[in-house]
C-alpha cells in the first residue's frame, strides 16, 4: 500500500455481482474541486462505480482512497461499520429516484442526519435547515412533505441533504434521468452552482451537454472498463476510440 | 328462541366476555413481543438467527394452535413446565400470534424500497439508526391493518383455551349448556359477544391506522 497523493484514488477496482464482472480493473484519480463525468452506456458500470465510493457495493478488489483514507480496509465487522460511517459523512449522494424520506418534511430530511450525528443544538439545526435548502431555491417549500413536492423540487431537496452534512465529495447518479423534461434545469442550475463554488463532484450523466459544460474530465465507460477519459473538449469533438465515437453518435443522434 | 333464558344468563357471559378480552390483549402483547423478537431474527444479519426465526414461523404457523395449547399444558408438567390453564392459554396462544406477527412485521419492514435504507446509510447513520429513524416509521404505516388482522384471528382463537378449562366465553356457553340443555342460545349469546368485542376492535384499528396515514 502507497500512500495516497490524489483527493479520491480508485486503484484497481473490480467488482463481481456473482459470475457477472462488472468492473474490471478501474483506476481512476480525481483531485480536490475537480469535477469528473462518467458516461456509458446501459450496464456499464457507472453506478456500480460511483456506489463503490462511498461502500454501498463493496468492491470484489482493489482499493478506494478518499483524503488519505481507505475507504474499504480490511477491519472486523464493529469497526467496518464504525469506520465506514465515518467515511460517508464526508460523501454526499444523490440518486437518481431521490429517494427522500416521505415521513418527514424538507426540513426534516435535510437536518436528520446531522441532527443525530453531530449532536447540533435546535438553533442551529433550523438555521442549516434554512441554509440549506435556501441554497437549492426550496426554503418557500421548507416545511412540505415529499409528496406535496414535483420531482425538481424532491432532487433539490435531496441535494441540500446530503450537503447538509458538510461533505468533501458528492457522488450524482444520473440525477436528472427520472425528471420530466422542464424540471432538469432547475436540478442542472444547482449543479453547476456547487461547481462554481469548487466542490468536488462524480457524475454520472446520460446528459452530454450538461456533462460537457460542468465537468473537468469526462470518463467514457463500457462494459465494466474506462475505455476512453478527457476534458470534454477533447472527448466530445475528437475521441480517439471507436467504442467512444458510437456511443457519442448513436447517443447525440438519439437526443435530437 | 329463549330469550328470556338468554338475558337471565347473559351477566355471567358478560364476565366470561372480560376474561376473553383480558387474555385477547395479553395475548397480543405477548404475540407483539415474540412478533418483533421474530421479525429481527428473520432479518438479522446472522444466519443462524435467521435460520432460528424461519422454524419458529414455521413450526407454529405448522401446526394447529389447539395442539400446541395441549403440548404447553397437558405436556408441559412432564418437561416442568407447571402452568395454570389461563397462564399456558396466554402463553401458548401469545406464541403462537407471535409467529403470525413475525411475518407481518417482517413484510412491512422489506417492503420499503430499499433505497431508503441506502440514502441513510449514504448520510452516515448506522444500520440500526436508518433502522429506526426511516426504516420502521414507515413500516409502522404499513404494518397497522395486517396487524389488526392478526388480533382479529387471535380474538377468535382465544376460544380454543376452553378446551384447557380456562372459564372464558366459549367455555361459559358449553358450561350452560349442559344445566340450560339449550346449546343454539348459548353459542349464539357467545357469538355475539365475540362479534362486538371484534367489532369494536375493528374500529380501534381503522382510526390506528386513519391516524398514522396523515400526510
Ligand atoms: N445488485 C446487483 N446484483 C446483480 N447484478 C447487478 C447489481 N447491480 C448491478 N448489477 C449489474 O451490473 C451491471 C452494471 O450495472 P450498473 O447499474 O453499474 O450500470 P450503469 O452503467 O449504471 O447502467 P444504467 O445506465 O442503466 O444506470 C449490470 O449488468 C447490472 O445488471
Ligand atoms: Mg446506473
Amino acid at each position: 500500500m502507497t500512500e495516497q497523493t490524489h483527493f479520491v484514488e480508485i486503484r484497481h477496482a473490480q467488482k463481481s455481482f456473482g459470475a457477472l464482472e462488472v468492473l474490471k480493473d478501474i483506476s481512476l484519480n480525481v483531485e480536490r474541486g475537480q469535477i469528473v463525468g462518467i458516461i456509458g452506456s446501459s450496464g456499464s458500470g457507472k453506478s456500480t462505480l460511483l456506489r463503490a465510493i462511498n461502500d454501498l457495493d463493496p468492491l470484489t478488489g482493489g482499493e478506494i482512497w478518499l483524503d488519505g483514507v481507505q475507504v474499504n480496509k480490511t477491519l472486523p465487522h464493529r469497526q467496518y461499520e464504525k469506520h465506514i460511517n465515518e467515511m460517508r459523512q464526508n460523501v454526499g449522494m444523490v440518486f437518481q429516484h431521490f429517494n427522500l424520506f416521505p415521513h418527514m418534511t424538507a426540513r426534516e430530511n435535510v437536518t436528520m442526519a446531522p441532527k443525530l450525528l453531530k449532536g447540533l443544538s435546535q438553533a442551529d439545526v433550523d438555521k442549516l435547515a434554512e441554509e440549506q435548502l435556501d441554497k437549492v431555491g426550496m426554503l418557500e417549500r421548507i416545511d412540505y412533505y415529499p409528496s406535496q413536492l414535483s420531482g425538481g423540487q424532491k432532487q433539490r431537496v435531496a441535494i441540500a441533504r446530503a450537503l447538509a452534512m458538510k461533505p468533501k465529495l458528492m457522488l450524482f447518479d444520473e440525477a436528472t434521468s427520472a425528471l420530466d423534461p422542464e424540471l432538469v434545469e432547475e436540478v442542472n442550475l444547482v449543479m453547476k452552482k456547487l461547481a462554481e463554488e469548487h466542490m468536488t463532484m462524480i457524475i454520472v450523466t446520460h446528459e452530454m451537454d450538461f456533462a460537457a459544460s460542468v465537468c473537468d474530465r469526462v470518463l467514457f465507460m463500457d462494459k465494466g472498463v474506462v475505455v476512453e477519459e478527457g476534458p470534454p473538449s477533447v472527448l466530445f469533438k475528437n475521441p480517439t476510440q471507436d467504442r467512444t465515437r458510437e456511443f457519442l453518435r448513436k447517443h447525440i443522434e438519439g437526443a435530437s | 328462541m329463549d330469550i328470556d333464558l338468554m338475558l337471565k344468563v347473559y351477566p355471567f357471559f358478560l364476565e366470561a366476555a372480560w376474561v376473553t378480552i383480558v387474555l385477547s390483549v395479553l395475548t397480543a402483547i405477548l404475540g407483539l413481543i415474540c412478533g418483533t423478537l421474530g421479525a429481527a431474527a428473520r432479518l438479522s444479519r446472522f444466519a443462524l438467527l435467521r435460520f432460528l426465526g424461519a422454524a419458529y414461523v414455521s413450526v407454529f404457523r405448522g401446526t394447529p394452535a389447539l395442539i400446541q395449547l395441549f403440548i404447553l399444558y397437558f405436556g408441559g408438567p412432564q418437561i416442568g413446565i407447571q402452568l395454570d390453564a389461563f397462564e399456558a392459554g396466554v402463553i401458548g396462544l401469545g406464541i403462537n400470534a407471535g409467529a403470525y406477527m413475525t411475518e407481518t412485521i417482517r413484510g412491512a419492514i422489506i417492503a420499503i424500497d430499499k433505497g431508503q435504507r441506502e440514502a441513510a446509510r449514504t448520510l452516515g447513520l448506522s444500520s440500526w439508526q436508518a433502522t429506526y429513524k426511516v426504516i420502521l416509521p414507515q413500516s409502522a404505516r404499513l404494518m397497522v391493518r395486517p396487524l389488526g388482522v392478526n388480533l382479529n384471528m387471535l380474538i377468535k382463537a382465544t376460544a380454543l383455551v376452553a378446551a384447557i378449562a380456562v372459564v372464558e366465553l366459549t367455555y361459559t356457553a358449553q358450561r350452560y349448556i349442559g344445566s340450560t340443555y339449550k346449546p343454539f342460545e348459548m353459542f349464539l349469546l357467545a357469538g355475539i359477544l365475540y362479534m362486538i368485542i371484534i367489532y369494536v376492535t375493528g374500529r380501534g384499528v381503522a382510526w390506528l391506522d386513519r391516524k398514522v396515514q396523515i400526510n
